[in-house]
């Protein structure tokens, strides 16, 4: 019988079935962060159990670690105790922690893939609801809470209901500083934000094909605000390539091997899944949110939809969102005037989304008044991006270059907007309070976001840089 | 974990959809190890701006302060995996709560807890919150597990569905680790074949 990708490496990882009819999926690697690994700890200990497989657990710092220049552990007073008691947890059973000062700290979902440590066709876990960002490689993530995290610590496999089968195919070729941000916005305002609830997403066609991982990766982290259990993107040559060398990839005579299991890692032709979605990516523009989830969105040309133009099921909430957003039926979104932008998180921090961050920045100045931030997801990336000289680009702008962490995505380390202050983010929430009290989030890419910080306004990228003729 | 068999108290109509853990658990300004999660539980709609209670908000009602059961929309629980989004209804002891769906991370950690997540399709779901809009925290409802069985002021009995296995964990308060150690045989030798199979995934080196 054909067989999805999807069922392919769960069916390899199935341990057996627990007597509650739930599979007992083995999880490859598991990362743990700070904000929620000490309850798990705390609850091992009490239980006298011990982590089965502290050599496939990797722990980071990245919820609570302040950006400033040369943080440590009290920079952030409430991250403090979170940090420490991650340190002493990681030391007493044994597991590989990427601190504070590591040269390789940073976000979960960027550290694991770019060391290597989350490969294709592996199950991953992360008692964090992004986990599939890292399905870009192809790797099967799943997001957990906390008691889950304990759970995996001390087995090493998740008890899980088999989920149901969904892909997306994306066709055609994207347009000029359009990326995966706006697909996947795109993707949420279409079906909704629980459109996939239940299902694990492969994401397929020509537009995912045409991705590079970084983006891959971006399109898999929204994932989770249509309610998918995991996405992915089933690996080729382009993951392969970027994977090979990482330092914890497999080498030699093993990395033949591995390069041989993935060649078979695909979908088989006549598998069948139980929704599809299709979406031409040819005509897409920019897309960014207006309100207050992630599934509404408008086209960067678009204005705040009138209520009768919403789905009667949505229509409370869209008209709270006005109410919160400050926003009335009808405003166009291109040319709100704006207080803040932050470029990062595990949905955007990777190096080539700071690259097109810079490209659009480079040579111009944060508009008054705003206050603009880069945040790279990891130590490395800030590293790279340092030696490439895009600090400089962005600091000469204007904006702020951090310490790398999760920061303004939910606020855990005290980054934070003022209430009231309308904030384009590169993150994946829009919700409420979320980047601060009353503070007024909308989602876009970092190139919306990067000539939104020129603007002062929420900008379409490609009016930019048609004016100054590099388009 | 303790058991779930039988929970009566009041239910309070929180008639919304996609309601997410940011709003249900918020992250708090000054945080701890050992956070408040009494206090945590929907702290920014209980509360107007200058930090005073928000007499609007449902749980704030006289009638709706103690109460036991929160009747909600669709997708209930969206958004982060943050448990104390389950850990706050608790210390508030809120020990069922009725949806029409729930996001699937946030099922999952009510499971792990014995609190009970029972979701009723659109019809029974409507006719149900009606029942709690006029009871108005006037009398209480009682959800039994045991029997799959709501009942209370205004109508008859409500059954519910629920997977069997899902079930017994409630009823029996089931250590889910224990469970899953059970299998620990086939665990150990999965990884052992994993060795053989496809060793890169059974061991992590830093080639440097």
């Amino acid at each position: 019988m054909p067989r999805t990708l999807f069922d392919k490496i769960w069916d390899f990882h199935c341990v057996g079935q627990r007597a509650d009819g739930r599979d007992l999926i083995y999880i490859d690697r598991h990362v743990l962060h700070e904000l929620h690994a000490h309850h798990a700890f705390a609850q091992l200990e009490k239980q006298q159990r011990s982590v089965h497989r502290p050599d496939l657990t990797f722990a980071v710092q990245d919820h609570t670690v302040a950006t400033k220049p040369g943080r440590d552990d009290n920079t952030n007073p409430s991250g403090t105790a979170f940090i420490q008691a991650m340190r002493e947890g990681c030391r007493r059973n044994g597991i590989r922690l990427f601190d504070i000062d590591d040269p390789e700290q940073g976000i979960s979902h960027v550290v694991a893939p770019e060391l290597g440590i989350v490969l294709p066709g592996a199950t991953h876990a992360v008692p964090d609801s992004h986990a599939s960002t890292v399905g870009g490689v192809g790797a099967l993530a799943f997001g957990c809470g906390t008691s889950e995290l304990a759970h995996i610590l001390a087995t090493q496999v998740m008890a899980l209901k088999r989920p149901k089968r969904m892909r997306v195919r994306l066709d055609g070729r994207l347009g000029a500083h359009v990326s995966a941000k706006d697909v996947a916005l795109r993707i949420i305002a279409e079906i909704g934000v629980a459109g996939a609830r239940g299902h694990v997403v492969e994401y397929a066609g020509s537009a995912v094909r045409a991705m590079p991982i970084e983006q891959r990766m971006t399109l898999c982290n929204l994932n989770i605000e249509m309610g998918g259990r995991s996405g992915f993107v089933a690996p080729d040559e382009t993951t392969f390539t970027w994977i090979a060398g990482r330092p914890f990839a497999p080498q030699g005579a093993q990395w033949d091997m591995a390069l041989a299991n993935w060649s078979t890692l695909t979908t088989d032709e006549d598998a069948v899944f139980d929704r599809e979605i299709v979406l031409d990516c040819a005509v897409l523009g920019p897309q960014i949110t207006w309100g207050t989830d992630p599934s509404q969105v408008v086209d960067i040309s678009g204005s705040v939809p009138e209520p009768s133009a919403v789905d009667p099921s949505r229509r409370a909430a869209a008209e709270s969102a006005f109410a919160y957003m400050n926003l009335e039926p009808g405003t166009p979104l291109a040319g709100l005037p704006v207080d803040r932008v932050f470029i990062g998180s595990c949905t955007n921090s990777r190096l080539p989304d700071l690259q097109i961050a810079a490209a659009i920045v480079r040579g111009r100045h944060v508009a008054k008044g705003v206050v603009a931030m880069v945040v790279p997801g990891s130590s490395s990336v800030k590293r790279e991006a340092e030696a490439a000289g895009l600090d400089r680009v962005f600091r000469d702008a204007g904006f702020f270059w951090g310490e790398s962490g999760c920061s303004m995505c939910a606020g855990g380390n005290g980054d934070r907007g003022q209430p009231g202050e309308r904030c384009v983010s590169t993150t994946n929430r829009n919700f409420e309070n979320r980047q601060g009290l009353k503070v007024r989030t909308h989602l876009a890419s970092p190139a919306t976001a990067a000539a939104t910080a020129i603007a002062g306004r929420i900008a379409d990228v490609r009016q930019l840089m048609s004016m100054s003729g590099a388009a | 974990m303790v058991p779930f068999t039988t929970h009566t108290g009041i239910a309070a109509p929180l008639l919304t959809d996609d309601m997410n853990t940011d709003q249900i658990a918020p992250i708090m300004h000054s945080r701890s190890l050992k956070e408040d999660y009494k206090a945590m539980l929907f702290h920014r709609a209980r509360h107007r701006d200058d930090g005073s209670e928000n007499p609007d908000f449902v749980l704030n009602k006289p009638q709706f302060r103690a109460a036991g059961i929160l009747v909600t929309g669709n997708n209930f629980g969206a958004g982060s995996s943050r448990e104390s989004a389950v850990w706050s209804m608790l210390a508030n002891n809120i020990r069922v709560i009725v949806a029409k769906s729930f996001a699937d991370i946030y099922r999952e950690n009510c499971l792990q807890n014995g609190l009970l997540p029972v979701v009723l399709d659109a019809n029974d779901a409507e006719g149900f919150i009606s029942r709690v809009i006029a009871a108005d925290g006037a009398a209480p409802f009682t959800v039994d597990l045991l029997a799959q069985r709501i009942s209370g002021p205004g109508g008859a009995d409500i059954i519910f569905e629920i997977a069997a296995a899902d079930r017994t964990r409630l009823l029996e308060g089931l250590d889910d680790i224990g469970l899953t150690l059970k299998h620990l045989d086939q665990i150990v030798s999965w990884e052992q074949r994993a060795a053989a199979a496809q060793p890169w995934l059974q061991m992590t080196q830093d080639s440097r």
